[in-house]
């Protein structure tokens, strides 16, 4: 009865039935948590409880904990907020944009993947947010509330305030769709819970399943749900990371005051994404045994991404110091001087090698294939999607246009505890998630099975 | 829970080839499907069972269009009327720095209310316990539930005619 074409790649090997998806996804949530993930959970906790700690000093004496100064107001902070955010976007790219183009490779990875979008947008958030010094006065100073004075509203002229509008839509919307998708899930491992008798797990899901049943007609109304969010994610994802960009692009900092900025910022988004997506799954396919549904061919497939977005990365590297020396202006052509040869040069070549000469190895098939090579290049890509925001941050405005106010930066321990808190939290709410939820879209999985299952001998 | 019972035929199927040509078996005989459920989205069910297509983009629009007034009204009047202040010397009431502000609302508001008209219609929240026909609707089987009492064929009439298009088991489940 099974037809297998041979123009499609198999996507799902180990002559999986419907019935094995199920089993074999569900099987982690069901059963106790193994040894290695309590060593991977009780570590990230620690890094949490040392972040958590580094965060209420900070919180209780002020930002002048961290290494900023009058020249440096903005550094590890801002630089961690970019990475997150971009982090973020290969969840959405996978979900949303993959599905109007009707990738099936999607299925199988958008669900940790959009899981990562979700904790990296959080992990992101808390930068800035921190970075307001009252935390509390937050809310007020960025949304349009009435307020004693008036009222004196918040300024939309500003993009720091496109920021807040652009980040709480892409959680919020991100939220949604991830949970859409979770739903149909959840009542597999509702139903699954009532046949076993266990009658906990069987309240618990059924609560987070919202009733589901799987019948013609509510399926058909998900699927044009999924299909209109797919289609707003879309220009969502990229207009966060386009704003983003604009936090600098707008101002007059020489290094900062570029228009190649959003298309350069989303590409680097999506590159250090799919790193991360990498990172993940490639520990997850391991900790779960899903290497059937999580295949070589998929980790190929986000291979490919990444040496295109790590190309396109390159070419806005060079165009940007290419126009650094043609357009001629003294303070802009220092700006990209002092990168590659000042006090930071160090920082400027590593994102150098990491970001644009790394990817390129996998122009080899033999390495992108090959599972310890991705891993190790996934974790360098990261390493240098970080300093290039650093890079940015940092080496332009240590030294801009009055020379008697140049100066330094130094992270202090409270700049980099707060970098540990974020992937204390990170990971932490990746492992829960990973024990409590079905990583892998079963609903999205099953309906390809048919088409794209490796053939029982 | 009502007091009159009502009677179901329930009918397995395992294979959504096999489904989707039964559907249209078992209408062509004149029996009336009462919905078919499935553990994954079958592509052509919905047309095969005659539902009509969902108007969910229509709300999508609507709500889209609800954030972006909303969001341009609300930037124009703040900072062009109710407290003007001069900003880099620019205009009070200007496009292009409320489009980003006016983008995000569209689409927050087209992805809530569009979300939230879908749970309404399809009348899901959470504890809600949904009338289960047969449990293994949600592993691998497709199920479709047949209603007695809108069907004038006996109860052995339409059992046959589910069997001849397919299915794998018939059953019967009251409520």
């Amino acid at each position: 009865m099974q037809a297998t074409s041979s123009l499609r790649e198999t996507l799902i090997t180990g002559g999986k039935t419907v019935r094995d998806v199920s089993e074999d996804i569900s099987r982690q949530v069901e059963g106790k948590p193994s040894r290695l993930w309590w060593i991977a959970f009780s570590i990230s906790l620690v890094l949490l409880m040392f972040g958590v700690y580094c965060l209420a000093t900070v919180l209780w004496e002020g930002i002048g904990m961290w290494g900023l100064n009058k020249t440096v107001g903005w550094a590890w902070d801002i630089t961690n907020f970019v990475w997150w955010v971009g982090i973020g976007h290969a969840g959405t790219l996978i979900s949303a944009i993959l599905l109007l183009f009707r990738q099936k490779w999607r299925m199988s990875i958008n669900r940790a993947a959009e899981a990562m979008t979700i904790f990296a947008v959080i992990c992101a958030a808390t930068f800035p947010l921190v970075h307001m010094g009252r935390l509390w006065l937050g809310l007020y100073w960025v949304l349009p509330l009435p307020n004693t004075w008036g009222s004196l509203w918040a300024n939309f002229n500003s993009p720091l305030l496109w920021d807040v509008f652009a980040i709480t839509t892409y959680f919020t919307v991100s939220l949604v769709f991830w949970y859409i998708g979770l739903i149909p899930d959840f009542a597999v491992i509702r139903d699954r819970a009532i046949r076993m008798g266990n009658k906990t797990r069987a309240s618990i899901y059924n609560a987070l399943s919202f009733g589901w049943d799987g019948a013609a007609k509510t399926w058909m109304r998900y699927e044009s749900v999924a299909l209109i969010l797919a289609g707003l994610s879309t220009p969502l994802v990229l207009s966060v990371h386009t704003i983003v960009s604009f936090d600098f692009a707008t101002s007059v900092v020489p290094g900062w005051h570029t228009t190649i900025f959003p298309p350069y910022f989303v590409a680097g988004a999506i590159f250090s994404g799919f790193a991360m997506v990498l990172t993940l799954l490639i520990v997850t396919r391991k900790v779960f045994k899903l290497e059937d549904y999580i295949t070589i061919y998929h980790i190929e497939l986000m291979n490919i991404v990444i040496i295109i977005t790590g190309s396109i990365v390159g070419i806005a590297y060079i165009t940007e110091f290419f126009v650094a020396w043609y357009g001629q202006v003294p303070s802009e052509f220092y700006a990209f001087y002092n990168r590659a040869t000042g006090p930071y040069w160090w920082a400027y070549w590593s994102m150098m090698t990491c970001n644009v000469i790394s990817p390129q190895l996998f122009w080899f098939k033999k390495l992108r294939t090959n599972i310890v090579a991705t891993f190790v290049l996934s974790i360098i890509v990261n390493i240098g999607m970080w300093f290039e925001r650093f890079v940015i941050i940092v080496t332009s405005i240590h030294r801009d246009y009055l020379p008697s106010s140049w100066s330094m930066f130094y992270p202090t321990l409270y700049d980099v505890g707060e970098y540990i808190l974020t992937f204390g939290f990170f990971f932490t709410a990746f492992f829960l998630f990973a024990k409590f939820f079905p990583v892998i879209n079963m609903a999205e999985v099953k309906s390809i099975i048919k088409s794209s299952s490796e053939k029982k001998h | 829970m009502s007091s009159t019972s009502e009677k179901f035929l329930v009918g397995i199927f395992d294979d959504e080839d096999i489904l989707l040509h039964g559907v249209d078996g078992i209408r062509d005989k004149g029996v009336k499907i009462h919905e078919v459920y499935t553990p994954f989205p079958v592509h052509g069910l919905d047309e095969a069972l005659g539902y009509r297509r969902s108007r969910l983009p229509i709300a999508a629009f609507m709500f889209g269009m609800t954030g972006t007034i909303l969001a341009l009204t609300m930037q124009i009047w703040m900072l062009g009327y109710d407290w003007p202040m001069i900003i880099g010397g620019k205009n009070f009431v200007s496009l292009p720095p409320f489009i980003p502000v006016t983008f995000e609302l569209t689409v927050l508001l087209s992805a809530l209310g569009m979300v939230a008209t879908f749970f309404i219609v399809s009348d899901m929240k959470p504890y809600k316990t949904p009338r289960s026909y047969d449990i293994r609707s949600t592993d691998d089987k497709h199920v479709m539930a047949i209603d007695l009492a809108s069907n004038k064929l006996s109860k052995e009439e339409i059992s046959r005619i589910l069997k001849d298009n397919g299915a794998s088991e018939v059953n019967e489940k009251n409520f």
